[in-house]
């Protein structure tokens, strides 16, 4: 792939289009951006900053979301 | 019965009963049975999406936050960095300030460290969370928790998913005239009688998972623990008669042939 670099989803790796941002992620993964919390290289993102942070070689995404617990 | 809201940091709740989202058979049992409990709080656990399997549906799809208030927990959390971190990706995927704080000691009784919940609770508060920790029934860290600006406090009645019920009743007494904010008894109920017990030594409310989505017909359990806690709640507020060795009659001698 043209301009890929290799990145860390969820702690499974993962190659995605150089330059693309956590959005682009979020979109190609078909997750809604409403009630997800991201982490980049350990650094919780603000909402409004999906759209702005764009992803490089050896990143490390955590996508989270709510699930049942006590 | 609308006098009688639960008020925890200006938010008003009408149920007394708390419940947690884990351990159900699906999504569908889960939503039935918040919806039977009466509830208007339930705790969900914050983890990875699975991204592998993207067919897999979303708890909030079920559970509406507009409808309930959701209360994020730091579940399986050992250390204060782990706490303070799910507490803020709790935040950040956006339903509020609320957390419901976890610092685990040790994993076999799933006790509160709670060294480590009092030093997670003084982060999380400077932060502008609303911090609810679940901790044990030792009216000392109870009052530290409240001292440092926890609006109330969730002693636990016995080891999480236990079912043992209200192990320390006057440890949860001193709690209560120790501090002045709302107790809600989190951890170890195991049927309606532990509940309604709760509620009548003057627990504000009670948290439970295990003891409904355990239950061998979970709906039914759920339905038993709303009137539960409201009877217990109301026989609190009744004022119980007190207990005597001897007998009183309940029939008048006067008028006896």
């Amino acid at each position: 792939m043209e301009g890929a670099v290799q990145i860390q989803v969820n702690g499974l790796p993962r190659g995605c289009r150089s330059g693309s941002t956590v959005g682009d992620l979020l979109r190609e993964l078909g997750i809604k951006i409403e009630r997800v919390a991201v982490e980049l290289n350990l650094e919780i993102l603000d909402r409004k900053d999906f759209e702005l942070r764009s992803l490089k070689e050896g990143d490390r995404v955590e996508i989270l979301s709510f699930i049942g617990g006590g | 019965m609308y006098d009688d809201r639960l008020v925890i940091a200006g938010r008003e709740f009408k149920s007394r009963l708390w419940v947690g989202t884990g351990k159900y058979k699906d999504f569908a049992e889960t939503r039935q049975a918040i919806e039977v409990s009466g509830a208007d709080v339930v705790t969900v656990a914050v983890r990875r999406v699975n991204i592998t399997d993207r067919s897999k549906e979303n708890l909030l799809d079920y559970i509406d936050p507009k409808k309930y208030t959701i209360l994020p927990n730091t579940a399986g959390c050992y250390t204060v960095d782990d706490a303070v971190r799910y507490a803020r990706l709790a935040r950040a995927a956006g339903i509020s300030d609320l957390v419901k704080l976890e610092v685990l000691g040790d994993e076999k009784t799933l006790f509160p460290d709670t060294a480590g919940l009092i030093e997670a609770a003084g982060i999380l508060i400077k932060e502008g969370f609303i911090v609810l920790p679940y901790t044990n029934d030792d009216p000392i860290v109870a009052k530290k928790l409240v001292d440092i600006g926890c609006p109330a406090v969730m002693p636990l009645a016995a080891p999480i998913g236990s079912g043992l019920g209200i192990r320390n009743p006057y440890n949860l007494k001193i709690i209560m005239e120790t501090v002045k904010v709302p107790i809600i008894v989190d951890a170890g109920v195991g049927t309606a009688s532990d509940a309604a017990l709760a509620m009548e030594y003057g627990a504000d409310a009670v948290l439970m998972n295990t003891a409904i989505a355990g239950a061998k017909d979970p709906i039914a359990m759920a339905e038993a623990m709303k009137y539960a806690v409201h009877a217990g709640r109301l026989a609190y507020k009744a004022g119980r008669i007190p207990r005597k060795l001897y007998a009183t009659a309940s029939s008048p001698i006067e008028g006896m042939l």
